[in-house]
């Protein structure tokens, strides 16, 4: 028990240095205001105690009125505007922070009763540890195997949960190497306090030793290709097909026309949602030709298909599909 | 110090509301609303000892980072029973059941509510929810959390809560008799001449809490009926894998369980600013913003439930929206803690143990409300939500605000419900005894929580025991400081001294009944006051010289 009465985390990204600002700038104001009624309350209390000499002479109704409205105003106005600096500042922070660079490297997280599985993009897989480059923006696309769990890294000072059914977004940019705590931060079940981790943050030199040797699986894109054909989905939407079906080139992270009118982002959320239930939201100039997937494929098979998916992003209509990932 | 004027034993002629019958069968056929308010008080102490029970046993394990006296499974069934009993049996119908009973048809002058009957069935129905909770934690339990999460509550746990929350919904309904019956209680009986400008603060709470009891019960019942819908026969409304919505049941919880925080402590803010008032001895400072502060929480209070879901998966643009309002609601609380303070200004102050535990509620009330200025910030939020931070800070508000008040609204008028008063000593003992055991529980949890330990652990890494063992010290004097008022008012029924009408010399029409009142509260023609509070600091002084 030799710890520090109070050590908060170290801040490990530019955005949690900035949540720090914040958090000290809300702690000062608390505190200024608790001790300024605690310093109040307790002259009011000691000053005008029963039997104490003192004056107590209010002023007259009509007069009281007026300067107490004046004081009332005050304390409405004075902590109304220190409050709209809090809304806006965090709002701010979180709002720009909300979206993550276009060169982040994707990371896919799978969250389950009570462990974290991480597959990187190259194909390799880890349990509990994430491994991350400093000074790189990371993106994790995260879904869950069973019920809602979150990913908390207190060193980033960020978290978010992990729903079943989806896949929620979570980016950090650690500018510190490290090793930090990963916890989960939505109750689980039994296990909920064991599902722990750690997260990595290495060196370039050291990450790329760690990339260099791990198993030499296939990349996620590559599995996903090969998901692509076994189940079928080359069938209609590769380049050789006859069928009218929309081609996948080119236009991942593209807003695209669906045939409602509206447009949606081709994302890994649409990705997913149109492999599951191809009929919510229909490509415009395309039919309702697609069977439903939900209930056939795994989120396993989900990922690799979305890695691969994502991999044609800068690839055009007329290219073989999966020579690319040689 | 002491302003208590105890009065020598004077035998009144007439009989009163407790010697209205000795049977058991005179207590649970009454229809009267002083003897109700008994039968919920004495109901739910029994729930508070047992959400405390679980309490005391969770604080016991946390003083170890890894298992000390019980397995994961157990711990994580206590929190669980800890927050629904705590929650839905002994803070919602805490101030407004038993004081809310007691006090609302004397403030406004009436004979009992406008629906006695009604009154009796509502507690009828609560013992009921009450007993299946308790058949819930006999079968084993529940494993969830109070939150009910799904799919955690439905397809993943295999513990009985369907049970738990049958019992939930039938208490529902208890709630919204109540709250109905004190709105109609407000707007049809008020005595001639008692306009709403001249009720109580207290009264202002109530009704405002009655409002939303009626309100927001319903929509808890209907998301409960939804959960169990889907635990039974599969229904998917909630269910992702069914093409229904997990995040949709977290909208419909906290659109109740909000609005809940507000119904536990806008009666605490009522009962503060009678006993402020009355021990400073002068009017409450800004009655009218007061009276204006409550309606405007119990409204706002409605429309910030989305501060619960900034990380859960709600959309941006909500969140923000959601934050702003959250900003929004604190304005009235703040408003109210200023008010209080000032009411203190000029005052003619003592500080008899009503005082002392009202104090307290503001003190721990204003840290409850500035640590929730934290939570209502996206990027603060995003690094607090679900940690110790958050743990801390709503205990703050519902123990160190709602219990605190209770207690002080408990002392202030049991001279008035049992025509007896307790020990004084013993009495200011516990409060501060109270006082220091809340903060060493709660207030290392802060830190906890800005340290990253999440909320509803059962083991936790080495770093954070130091602070755990600290506020585990203190919750072992919270319990003590608890069991304190239970010996000594328990005494005071049989041998504390008499009092007469109004020991307090305070001003609410309650004090113009004989203490302990007469069946039909009043026998003696009601004097309304020209304004609520007329207290005068300066006549007082003059007094006691």
């Amino acid at each position: 028990m030799s710890y520090p009465l109070v050590s908060l985390p170290v801040a490990a990204t530019p955005y949690a240095e900035k949540v720090e600002g914040l958090f000290w700038a809300v702690t000062g104001v608390c505190t200024l205001v608790t001790l300024g009624i605690a310093v109040a309350m307790t002259y009011f209390c000691f000053r005008y105690r029963s039997g104490a000499e003192v004056d107590r002479t209010l002023p007259d109704l009509a007069a009281g009125k007026s300067r107490s409205r004046r004081i009332e105003a005050t304390w409405i106005a004075v902590p109304f505007a220190f409050f709209l600096i809090f809304f806006a500042w965090g709002a701010k922070l979180y709002y720009v922070y909300d979206d993550p660079p276009d060169n982040a490297l994707q990371i896919f997280v799978t969250a389950k009763q009570w462990m974290w599985k991480v597959e990187h993009a190259d194909g390799r897989r880890e349990i509990n540890e994430l491994h991350v480059p400093v000074d790189q923006p990371v993106k994790l696309v995260m879904t869950s195997q069973d019920v809602i769990h979150d990913f908390y890294v207190p060193a980033f000072r960020e978290k978010r949960d992990i729903l079943p059914g989806r896949y929620t977004v979570l980016w950090f940019e650690p500018t510190l190497a490290g090793v930090y705590p990963l916890r989960c931060d939505e109750f689980c079940g039994t296990g909920h306090s064991m599902m722990t981790g750690r997260v990595y943050v290495m060196s370039r030199e050291a990450y790329s030793r760690w990339l260099a040797s791990g198993s030499q699986a296939p990349s996620l894109a590559r599995l996903g290709f090969d998901r692509f054909r076994e189940l079928g989905c080359s069938g209609c939407h590769g380049p050789s097909s006859r069928i009218h079906a929309p081609s996948l080139a080119g236009v991942y992270g593209q807003m695209v026309p669906l045939s409602d009118g509206s447009f949606v982002r081709f994302d890994d959320g649409y990705i997913r949602d149109s492999i599951l239930q191809p009929a919510r939201q229909i490509a415009a100039g395309y039919s309702n030709d697609m069977p439903p997937f939900a209930g056939r494929v795994s989120e396993q098979d989900l990922l690799e298909l979305t890695a691969y998916i994502r991999s044609l992003a800068n690839t055009s209509p007329d290219v073989p599909q999966g020579n690319h990932l040689q | 110090m002491s302003t208590a004027i105890v009065e020598p034993a004077l035998p009144e002629p007439e009989g009163n509301y407790l010697e209205n019958g000795y049977s058991l069968r005179s207590w649970l056929t009454t229809t009267d609303h002083k003897r109700i308010a008994i039968l919920y008080a004495v109901t739910i102490t029994a729930f508070f000892f047992m959400g405390g029970t679980a309490a005391t046993l969770m604080r016991l394990e946390l003083i170890s980072p890894t298992p000390l006296i019980m397995g994961a499974e157990t711990y994580n069934k206590l929190f669980t029973a800890h927050g629904v009993i705590m929650v839905w049996f002994f803070l919602i119908p805490s101030i407004p059941a038993t004081l809310g009973n007691f006090l609302i048809p004397m403030m406004v002058g009436a004979k009992d509510v406008a629906l006695p009957r009604v009154n009796l069935l509502s507690w009828y129905i609560f013992v009921l929810g009450g007993m299946f909770v308790i058949v819930t934690l006999i079968a084993g339990g529940i494993d969830t959390g109070w939150t009910f999460y799904v799919p955690l509550s439905t397809r993943y746990s295999d513990t009985q809560v369907v049970y738990g929350v049958v019992g939930i919904f039938i208490a529902g309904f208890s709630s919204i008799l109540t709250g109905l019956n004190f709105i109609v209680t407000v707007h049809r009986l008020r005595a001639p001449g008692l306009t709403w400008f001249k009720l109580p603060l207290f009264v202002w709470a109530i009704y405002a809490t009655s409002i939303i009891l009626v309100l927001a019960t319903p929509v808890l019942a209907m998301t409960l009926v939804l959960l169990a819908m889907q635990r039974v026969f599969g229904l998917g409304i909630f269910d992702a894998l069914l093409g229904g919505d997990p995040i949709l049941f977290q909208h419909m919880f906290w659109f109740y369980s909000h609005p809940a925080v507000y119904i536990m402590v806008l009666p605490a803010m009522g009962v503060a600013s009678e006993v402020i008032s009355c021990f400073a001895r002068k009017p409450v400072f800004g009655y009218r913003t007061m009276a204006y502060a409550i309606a405007a929480i119990a409204a706002f209070g409605f429309m910030v439930w989305g501060h619960h879901l900034f990380v859960a998966g709600q959309s941006l643009y909500a969140s923000l929206v959601f934050s702003f309002l959250s900003y929004v609601v604190a304005i009235p609380s703040a408003i109210k803690v200023f008010n209080w303070t000032a009411t203190l200004y000029k005052g003619s102050i003592t500080f008899e143990a009503p005082m002392l535990y009202a104090l307290g509620f503001v003190g721990l009330f204003l840290i409850g409300g500035l640590t929730g200025l934290y939570l209502a910030s996206l990027a603060l939020d995003a690094n607090l939500s679900d940690t110790y931070f958050v743990v801390a800070h709503f205990h703050y508000i519902m123990v160190g605000g709602s219990v605190m008040a209770y207690f002080a609204g408990i002392h202030f008028w049991w001279p008035k419900i049992t025509g007896r008063m307790y020990p004084e000593s013993w009495s200011r003992l516990a409060a501060i005894v109270i006082f220091i055991g809340f903060n060493l529980t709660f207030f290392p949890q802060f830190i906890l929580g800005l340290e990253g330990m999440p909320r509803r652990y059962f083991e936790y890494a080495p770093q954070f025991q130091f602070l755990n063992i600290l506020s585990s010290a203190g919750a072992s004097i919270l319990a003590a400081g608890y069991a304190l008022p239970v010996l000594y008012l328990t005494w005071s029924i049989r041998h504390g001294p008499h009092v007469g009408r109004n020991p307090w010399g305070a001003k609410g029409l309650e004090w113009q009944t004989r203490s302990p009142p007469p069946v039909e509260n009043f026998d003696v023609p009601l004097r309304i006051p020209e304004r609520p509070y007329d207290y005068d600091p300066e006549a007082e002084e003059a007094k006691r010289k």
